[in-house]
């Protein structure tokens, strides 16, 4: 049961990514209707696995690395769509929704282990807290990225003057910049309470406010530095455009390699 | 009845130079005079004539593709006192499918030298409605333009044939709008009071900028222009000074050396604190010095540049009539199976006179044999043979109009007409 969820969410994204790369060249309105029912399809199988996994484990999905995969990538969908409900960014779907495939196939060959059965310890509510919020801040640092891309290609075809059919599709840069500030303003003060109740409950398991364990903690300094540059950078110097477009690129590529060093 | 196929034959700016075009234009007058003496002919059963500056063709629906094609020519050179021999290098001619597929392309503006343009579109409605007061078109014709008109629309629908940007002003507001998205908050300077630039302010103006600077070294004229664009004037020597409020900055001075410079617009920028700023610049020699784009967050457009821009967005519209010539292929067949099944009309209502002339005799045969019937039964009885005749028609009519839209469509009606003796 869970398995074939599994296969039909991921089923979905590919399909939606497809049909999202269609509707950015051809631009047939049909298709993103159809792409948006699409991923719409795969989230709802999507939060199905995460239902299934929860009444086998008896808690949410913050224990392995597979549930915390899927966890992100639903977050990332969910908050696709309220981007997208809310800013309507044409084409944000053809830079998030391939991202969401990629982070459900790396989930399929993770271990699908039960991590421990049944609600735990009360230091278990700081990390379900911490882990949602950072899941969450993550989701946003993920838009950002995507809208961050966006903004390059589009400022690279205005300032280079070659206007191809990315310069007709992709949204104005104001736009795009203003969706990145928008998320990061969002996905920044989630991270740091993430951060922050990431702290108490080491402190709680470990009698440690933080963990200077060099690879567990670095990497969340680093990407917290980044992103608080880009975000009290724009509110105090006024860093914007293409500083802040790259600022939320190189910021996603050090998400990832937290990601991989701390989860 | 004959079959009647449909033809158009004409010039177009593609084909033929200005000096010939004008030479065949019609006017409205001349439409008039020529689509009545058209009709004369026994050889056209219906026409239209479109005449514009880039085009001239003649729509008509004929009983031979060769004669009617060769009368029109005729017609055309004859009209203009042009000796046919002059002519026949210039002419085009399309025939059924292909005249219809050329009609749509024309009115979806396909085949205009500005590609996407809407004027063509309107220049073919006059066409029409004049060709339908003077009865020039008749059901197929009429049929032909009215989804003509669809086309066009479903066309403007369905691709971007008419979006990007195809004139020096249009395209500056179009790379405004991918910058800054809504107009409506942004400040536009003109330095230099050149006409493009009035021009393209006034675009800009059209798309919801509401403050508008006008910097000119005779200050008279900064402050005329800036009346009529409710704006406001500034000193020609310190817009320098002014420069970090604008958005967009549209410079058109007489100058024979760069004005504004990169440290200015580094200045200003920063006083901005990084908003960006779009440069238009429209003087020949430059007003703006060239490196000024390599500044983060600063956009420089020249001339040349926005007469690139133009370019590259009249190859989308190429790109987009692709697309549209699906549409158009798709519509012509519809089109071509409509015509079709009018064919199968003529043989369905003789098949139908058939059936009834023997319904009728018969019946009349059969109630003289019986005179002692009332009025009544012999009513019945009418009745009765009347409803086994439509009974037996039905599903052959039905069946007659859809195959007639396939390929076995015209054996059929052969066979028919053969069967039933339709054509003694």
């Amino acid at each position: 049961m869970a398995k074939i969820t599994f296969n039909l969410a991921l089923i979905s994204y590919l399909t939606a990514s497809l049909e999202y790369f269609f509707y950015l060249v051809y631009r047939k309105p049909a298709v993103q209707t159809l792409a948006w029912v699409t991923v719409g399809v795969g989230l709802l199988c999507h939060t199905m696995i995460i239902g299934l996994r929860a009444s086998a484990t008896g808690h949410g999905p913050y224990t392995t690395s597979f549930e915390i995969a899927l966890f992100f990538a639903w977050a990332l969908v969910v908050v696709y769509f309220l981007t997208e409900w809310k800013y309507r960014i044409k084409d944000l779907g053809a830079f998030v929704i391939p991202m969401v495939f990629l982070i459900m196939v790396y989930s399929a060959f993770l271990s699908k282990e039960i991590g421990f059965q049944g609600p735990a310890t009360d230091a278990s509510f700081w990390m379900t807290l911490h882990r949602t919020l950072s899941i969450l801040g993550y989701a946003a640092f993920a838009i950002a990225f995507a809208a961050g891309i966006m903004y390059l290609i589009q400022e690279h075809a205005v300032k280079s003057k070659k206007l191809g059919i990315m310069y007709f599709r992709m949204p104005s840069l104001e736009v795009l910049d203003n969706l990145n500030h928008k998320v990061i303003a969002v996905g920044f003060p989630l991270f740091t309470l993430g951060f922050l109740t990431g702290s108490i409950w080491s402190d709680k398991m470990h009698g440690l406010l933080l963990s200077w364990d060099m690879m567990k903690t670095w990497p969340l300094i680093l990407v917290w530095l980044v992103y608080g540059a880009v975000f009290f950078g724009r509110l105090m110097v006024g860093l914007r455009g293409k500083r802040a477009a790259q600022g939320s690129v190189i910021g996603f590529f050090s998400v990832i390699l937290t990601y991989f060093l701390h989860v | 009845m004959p079959e009647t196929k449909l033809v158009v034959v004409g010039v177009n700016h593609k084909t033929t130079p200005v000096e010939i075009r004008e030479r065949l234009a019609f006017t409205t007058g001349s439409i008039e005079e020529s689509a009545e003496e058209l009709i004369s002919y026994p050889e056209i059963i219906e026409n239209i004539i479109i005449s514009t500056c880039n085009r001239v063709e003649i729509y008509a629906r004929v009983y031979d593709i060769e004669i009617g094609v060769q009368k029109l020519k005729e017609f055309v050179c004859g009209n203009h006192n042009i000796p046919p021999e002059q002519l026949d290098q210039y002419f085009y001619f399309h025939s059924q499918e292909r005249a219809v597929e050329h009609l749509f392309r024309v009115s979806s503006s396909l085949d205009s030298m500005v590609i996407g343009e809407s004027q063509i579109l309107g220049q073919v409605k006059d066409a029409y409605q004049l060709a339908r007061s003077l009865r020039s078109a008749g059901q197929v014709l009429n049929q032909l333009f009215e989804k003509a008109f669809n086309v066009a629309k479903l066309v403007r629908e369905e691709t971007r044939i008419a979006e990007s940007a195809v004139s020096i002003s249009s395209a500056a507001v179009e790379l405004a709008r991918k910058i800054f998205e809504d107009l409506e908050d942004h400040t536009v300077m003109l330095v230099g009071t050149g006409e493009m630039a009035e021009l393209a302010a006034k675009h800009l103006i059209s798309y919801g900028v509401k403050t508008v600077y006008v910097a000119s070294r005779t200050y008279e004229r900064a402050a005329n222009l800036a009346k009529t664009l409710n704006g406001s004037a500034l000193d020609f020597q310190d817009f320098t000074e002014q420069l970090y409020k604008a958005d967009i900055v549209i410079s058109s001075t007489a100058a024979p050396k760069f004005i504004i410079k990169h440290d200015m617009v580094e200045k200003a920028i920063q006083q901005r604190k990084n908003k960006p700023i779009f440069f238009i610049d429209i003087a020949v020699p430059r007003d703006i010095e060239p490196e000024v784009n390599n500044l983060e967050n600063v956009y420089l457009y020249d001339i040349d540049d926005l007469q690139t821009v133009v370019s590259a967005n009249m190859k989308e519209r190429e790109k987009q009539a692709e697309s549209a010539m699906e549409i158009i292929h798709n519509e012509v067949a519809k089109f071509a199976s409509w015509k079709d099944s009018l064919s199968a009309i003529p043989t369905i209502v003789s098949l139908r006179d058939r059936v009834e002339d023997i319904r009728e005799s018969e019946t009349a045969k059969f109630l003289e044999k019986m005179p002692h019937l009332s009025s009544e039964d012999t009513d019945a009885i009418h009745r009765l043979t009347e409803s086994i005749a439509n009974k037996i028609l039905h599903k052959p009519t039905i069946n007659l109009k859809k195959k007639t839209q396939s390929e076995e469509g015209p054996a059929y009606l052969k066979a028919i007409r053969h069967l039933f003796h339709l054509d003694d």
